[in-house]
């Protein structure tokens, strides 16, 4: 039981990035792979905020231990546990996972901009987003003559 | 005196989460867009109102509360847009209501029968 | 490992509620093929897993998350669909069943390599034993500002988080290169906007906006600036600043948008915000420090004039670190910069491309 409940989140994590993995290889569509990444992407990040979290403990935002959010804060976790692991009397989460996924968070919703921008400029060119028919449609021009055969 | 705050608050914070839930079931359940849109906007009026009163009384009077009523204003100032911007799309885009449209209600009053 | 065991508190069942519900999402973008469902749902999976972050203590992920994943990506994966059009195409059974075997084997193996890692919320775990702690603990000393996210990532890993804002100030230039400034939908004079006229169908949500818009502005200058004592900083004002902007482009048109912030405008913000967190960087080597060393911002007889009313008097236990709070905050600042004009510029990409109608159908090489 203890290990269902210990490695649960790791679980669930792992889940959703399968979910993302079969959205991007299971379809053509360029527009649905870009999501499938995307929440490939974002399950990362949950993944490593998981393996931040410290039990009893709070944001990391330091406050006064002797303050009433302290005290309520001390209250749940225990003495022994604050003595412990506690940052002055209080217990954060570690913050370290925090920042590198704040700013993945950002730089994948640009990446993402970018890779919409040439599934757009596909369809501009193609008339279809759907890789099968790109590809196919690639092989008839190269037939035709009309495009250069791809090195 | 604290203590009862607290499950005042606590109290009306759950029947908040109960009104959220009945939005939710009623979103799942309607015929249509125009009642689907009505049965959310009760989980954003009602339901997030009760909750905000609800965690207002357990925060007392401090800076907690004064954020909780702008968040309230902004809740009420957004989702009632949202809602007629929704409305508004859905005529728009030729979605008859589930009642029938004002005009066949008309109809159906001359007529007399439906 | 100490074989500490987290007990079963109401934080837990909320984390175990909450990612069920991630998963229950992430299913139903699997079994649809309509793309405007799944970008929805896309938004919904952002809005519950911003949720969840503030479960697990993240209050700043948990903020950019909200921002980003509810508002600017949806709008982005709204604009490509719109220029994209249609529905997936059904794939067939076949086609489904590699992708399915490939990603329960990946994750049965992953899943099976968790078993090694430390339990959930062990305080004694490398990552929150050693590396987390010796930043929360010097942070005091070195900055003396409270938020220990905002301190790690903008003065500890400045380094880092410039090349992040130098990779978002590239995107945009990717997405420029591929769809444009937009500006071209700006000359077109074809496109005016219905209000006032008898078609006007959106006076309650002009209203609404007009309301909320500069109080949106607002905020993200609150978040900006209280980045160091709250959940908060650059990344996500700008963000919620580039919010207000697409939020007036959504309602009063494109093209009175684009006269009040111009494209050639954000572009240079853009350009700017890098350029002030750089020279930042290099004025702290001018200084005497190392590259983005705030402690060496000001030359010491600068410094020292500095008066003591904007932080309080100073005493020897607790030092201003004068370098550190305005080094942050003007690094904060050009994260703002490149950020929101960065996503301004890649709406006004989306949004131009679309106005321009280059009705996409007909191959260019004219092979039909």
């Amino acid at each position: 039981m203890s290990a269902v409940l210990t490695h649960f989140n790791y679980v669930a994590v792992i889940v959703l990035m399968m979910g993302g993995l079969y959205i991007l290889l299971s379809t053509g569509n360029l527009v649905r792979r870009m999501i499938g990444l995307a929440i490939f992407q974002t399950s990362t990040g949950l993944f490593y905020i998981s393996l931040g979290k410290v039990s009893g403990g709070t944001a990391a935002i330091t406050l006064d231990a002797v303050s009433a959010e302290g005290q309520a804060l001390a209250a749940r976790a225990g003495a022994e546990q604050v003595a412990r692991y506690g940052v002055e009397g209080v217990i954060y989460s570690n913050p370290l996972p925090h920042v590198l996924i704040l700013t993945a968070i950002v730089v994948g919703v640009a990446t993402l901009a970018v890779g919409l921008a040439i599934a757009v400029r596909l369809r501009e060119a193609y008339g279809t987003i759907e890789t099968d028919e790109i590809q196919a449609l690639d092989r008839v021009l190269t037939a035709a003559g009309q495009v250069e055969p791809a090195p | 005196m604290a203590d009862a705050l607290f499950w005042a608050g606590g109290g009306l914070a759950a029947a908040g989460a109960l009104l959220a839930l009945i939005g939710a079931l009623g979103v799942l359940r309607f015929p249509d867009v125009y009642t689907r849109i009505h049965a959310a906007s009760i989980t954003d009026t009602g339901g997030a109102t009760l909750m905000i009163l609800g965690l207002c009384l357990i925060s007392g009077l401090s800076l907690v509360t004064l954020k909780l009523v702008l968040v309230w204003v902004f809740i009420m100032l957004t989702s009632p847009a949202a809602a007629n911007a929704l409305a508004n799309a859905a005529y728009s885009a030729g979605h008859t209501p589930w009642i029938g449209s004002f005009r066949i209600m008309q109809d159906n009053r001359k007529g007399g029968s439906r | 490992m100490t074989g500490y065991i987290p007990g079963f508190d109401a934080n837990l069942a909320l984390d175990a509620i909450l990612l069920v519900m991630l998963v229950v999402i992430v299913a139903a973008i699997a079994a649809t093929h309509r793309m405007l469902s799944a970008v929805i749902l896309m938004g919904l999976y952002s809005l519950v897993s911003a949720v969840w972050l503030v479960v697990m203590d993240a209050a700043d992920v948990a903020f950019t998350e909200a921002v980003v994943g509810a508002g600017v990506s949806t709008i982005v994966l709204l604009g490509a669909i719109l220029l994209t059009r249609g529905a997936a195409a059904k794939v067939s059974g076949r086609r489904r069943f590699l992708p399915a075997v490939l990603a329960l084997g990946v994750g049965a193996i992953l899943i099976y390599a968790t078993l090694d890692l430390p339990d959930f919320g062990d305080p004694a775990s490398p990552a929150n034993a050693y590396v987390g702690r010796a930043y929360l603990e010097a942070t005091g000393n070195d900055m003396g500002i409270p938020n220990v996210v905002t301190a790690v990532l903008s003065s500890y890993r400045g380094f880092d988080t410039l090349g992040e804002t130098v990779v978002i100030f590239a995107a945009a230039i990717g997405v420029a290169i591929m769809l444009g400034f937009g500006e071209r939908a700006m000359a077109d004079r074809t496109i005016e906007p219905l209000a006032g006229g008898p078609a006007d169908h959106h006076v309650v949500l002009r209203v609404a906006a007009k309301l909320l818009i500069p109080i949106i502005a607002l905020y993200a200058f609150y978040v900006q600036f209280h980045g160091d004592l709250g959940p908060g900083g650059g990344f996500q004002a700008g963000v919620i600043l580039a919010v207000a902007v697409i939020l007036h482009a959504l309602v009063f048109g494109l093209k009175d948008t684009m006269a009040a912030v111009k494209p050639k405008f954000a572009r240079g913000v853009a350009a700017l915000g890098v350029l002030l967190y750089a020279g930042i960087g290099v004025t702290c080597i001018v200084n005497g420090g190392g590259f983005l060393d705030y402690d060496h911002l000001f030359p010491r007889h600068i410094e020292a004039q500095i008066p003591d009313w904007i932080l309080g008097p100073a005493d020897p236990a607790h030092p201003h670190h004068w370098g550190q709070h305005f080094g942050i905050m003007a690094i904060e600042l050009g994260v703002l910069f490149t950020v929101a004009a960065t996503m301004v510029t890649i709406f006004y990409g989306f949004a131009g491309r679309s106005m321009e109608a280059p009705q996409p159908g007909a191959p260019r090489s004219g092979a039909a």
